[in-house]
């Protein structure tokens, strides 16, 4: 179960009316690293993954939708006022044509979310080494979108979430390391 | 925890630039090597942001805190 607070995890502005940034947002949204890849992505693995770490992944999975309503909501911002031809001006007009300004899951070149982006193996290692790459995938993914704005509030929030994934990367490595040495147990060969 | 002086989060390389290439050189390319690659298990007793801080930065600790920005910028102008 969960409890919804009405607020997003960091604030989203906007300083310019771009609606192509929006665009390229979308990769975080229903992208292969994206936001909601990763939170379906720990909060399915959590059920068969070693007791210590469950807790671990159901946390990170949660955040992941704070992200992803973020994510959401610059998408949003950035289109909500543009006209069908600014959309069109944008490269937005496939968009348009089957959404109007509604999101959708799909990645920046409009491939629509697919549950093959993600993977239980029932492994804890693999399951965690996946884990780790999608947090470092994710990363790089805020780098290049960072690279390619030029909107300084759209990039405080994106380095924001870029930093998130830098601290999950590194919950996911403790998490290997609690599973490898047994940590807490004291055992004598 | 404290880091050398020279240390640095992003690290580049030159790609090599044949005189058949159709684009000008990019010159160096960039990449991020951020600080939980340094690190196995995160050590007690660390440095800590003020609440305020961290709550901007994405963090608690100042040890896991690395500010990006685009690299190629300055090559733009």
């Amino acid at each position: 179960m969960w409890v919804y607070e009405k607020k997003l995890q960091y604030p989203v502005r906007v300083s310019n009316c771009n609606p192509r940034l929006a665009k390229y947002l979308i990769e975080q949204y229903g992208g292969a690293d994206g936001e909601l890849a990763a939170a379906l992505r720990y909060l399915n693995q959590r059920y068969t993954i070693p007791d210590k770490v469950i807790g671990l992944l159901t946390d990170i999975g949660t955040e992941e939708f704070a992200h992803l309503e973020m994510i959401a909501t610059m998408v949003y911002k950035l289109t909500k006022d543009a006209t069908p031809q600014q959309m069109v001006a944008a490269g937005l007009g496939e968009h348009y044509a089957n959404h109007d300004g509604a999101l959708f899951y799909q990645n920046a070149a409009g491939d629509p979310w697919t549950a093959t982006y993600i993977q239980a193996k029932g492994d804890p290692i693999a399951d965690l080494y996946e884990d780790i790459a999608a947090e470092e995938k994710a990363r790089a993914t805020y780098q290049w979108l960072i690279d390619i704005s030029d909107d300084p509030d759209i990039n405080d929030s994106l380095r924001f979430l870029r930093e998130r994934e830098i601290v999950h990367s590194m919950r996911f490595r403790e998490a290997v390391e609690i599973l490898k040495e047994d940590k807490g147990k004291k055992k004598f060969f | 925890m404290t880091r050398a002086k020279t240390f640095t989060l992003i690290k580049s390389y030159k790609p090599f630039h044949s005189k058949f290439d159709p684009c000008p050189p990019i010159g160096r390319k960039y990449f991020s090597t951020p600080p939980q690659l340094y690190i196995n298990f995160q050590p007690p007793n660390l440095e800590q942001f003020t609440p305020e801080e961290a709550l901007k930065y994405g963090t608690l600790w100042k040890f896991f805190y690395d500010f990006y920005d685009n690299p190629y910028r300055e090559r733009e102008t």
